[in-house]
């Protein structure tokens, strides 16, 4: 199963705003193009690409958590 | 022109020693967050310390090379990738024209450093490369590196295989202790606020950058009552406008402290209560947002003596690379 990772260390966020819904929601079908989630940095939102394709299968960083460079952000089967 | 740019990374900058002697004028000395590091890879290619590299911070840049060189990557710890071929870190290697160097997720640190023979050779600006992309000064037309940008090399000193024994690097600390001075309005925090500001952990802030680095978690502070001055904001921790340090540690409205690092303005309306000594700066250059310090209150007889380490542990180093 591919993983998502963070590219680098920051705040995850599942959603482009609060009010807004998650970027994928289980079953979603993923693109490698595909944002996932903001990662929130030196002041900046820097978009996750899927870099995989397949199906949406659940984030795994919580939203609004830290992140490492490296971690899991999400899983897609 | 001698490196294509092929992905910039997240704000991949160039780098020297900085400007000083601009801060009057509200131009900040700019240069390496890590200045060590910046200087132990110009060392490793056979450069003038001085020399303009590139600073990439927490993602490598993905660059290629239209002649051959020489290279070292030093700071941040991640992996280092010749045609996807492993390269160590703290070592000069050769690369030849239409290779590709890219870097893998970052480990440790924040910071990657990478010098090439020859240094980069884009348009001095007030004595140096450095960017300071909000002044549009250095880098390439003011700005951090961008994909297709065409970075040119000067001419190559000496070059060779050489690598920094780890022994002679600086050793790791966990959680990092940032020693600081207490300063001119260090009076203005009651004695229980000054406590604690040393005995709290802190946690870099995901706002961390060039300008600041943030710190949070440690309790609001609480100021000594005073009539505000004329021209002071009413803020407690406001006074009249004065000139900031680099390494000044500003606490607006008494939460959260900011370090002033090497692109911070010069003065303003807040209260510093001290400053980070000069020895310890290069350090906050690699934390991670989320990571925990400690300040560690020192006077200014160990804030000099920190300074002749750092320049001996320097030294040593250039020493142990000359010797080779």
């Amino acid at each position: 199963m591919p993983d998502i990772l963070s590219p680098l260390p920051g705040t995850f966020y599942h959603a482009p705003d609060p009010k807004a819904e998650a970027f994928k929601k289980p079953g979603d079908a993923v693109a490698a193009e595909d944002t996932i989630g903001l990662v929130e940095v030196m002041k900046t939102f820097i978009e996750v690409k899927a870099e995989v394709e397949g199906t949406f299968d659940g984030y795994v960083a919580g939203n609004a958590e830290p992140v490492q460079a490296g971690d899991t952000l999400a899983k897609v089967r | 022109m001698a490196i294509k740019v092929r992905k910039a990374g997240l704000s991949t900058t160039i780098q020297d020693m900085g400007r000083p002697g601009y801060f009057h004028l509200g131009i900040p000395e700019g240069g390496a967050m890590d200045r060590f590091s910046m200087r132990v890879a110009n060392m490793l290619v056979g450069n003038d310390e001085g020399a303009a590299g590139l600073e990439a911070v927490f993602m490598g840049p993905e660059l290629e090379f239209t002649k051959d060189t020489w290279v070292a990557a030093t700071g941040a710890t991640m992996p280092i990738l010749l045609d996807g071929e492993p390269r160590e870190g703290w070592s000069a290697f050769p690369v030849k024209a239409g290779q590709v160097l890219s870097f893998g997720f970052l480990k440790e640190g924040a910071r990657v450093y990478l010098a090439f023979a020859g240094g980069i050779d884009t348009p001095m600006q007030l004595g140096s490369r450095s960017t300071y992309p909000i002044g549009a000064l250095g880098g390439v037309n003011g700005r951090a590196i961008a994909v297709g940008d065409e970075l040119p090399l000067g001419t190559p000193g000496k070059t060779a295989a050489r690598s920094v024994d780890a022994a002679l690097l600086r050793p790791k600390q966990s959680p990092v202790a940032l020693r600081a001075l207490p300063g001119l309005y260090w009076h203005r925090i009651t004695e229980a606020s000054q406590e604690k500001f040393f005995a709290e952990d802190w946690t870099v802030a995901p706002e961390a950058d060039r300008m600041g680095y943030r710190f949070r978690g440690g309790a609001p502070m609480e100021f000594v009552p005073r009539e505000q001055p004329f021209g002071a904001g009413s803020d407690p921790s406001n006074i009249v406008d004065g000139c900031y340090s680099y390494g000044s540690i500003q606490v607006p409205g008494g939460t959260e402290p900011i370090v002033l690092h090497r692109d911070a303005v010069s003065g303003g309306g807040y209260f510093t209560i001290g400053a980070v000594i000069s020895a310890d700066m290069d350090l906050i250059g690699q934390l991670q947002p989320n990571t925990k310090v400690r300040f560690v209150k020192v006077d200014m007889e160990t804030a000099l003596a920190a300074r002749k380490d750092r320049r001996a542990r320097l030294q040593k180093i250039r020493e142990a690379l000359a010797a080779g």
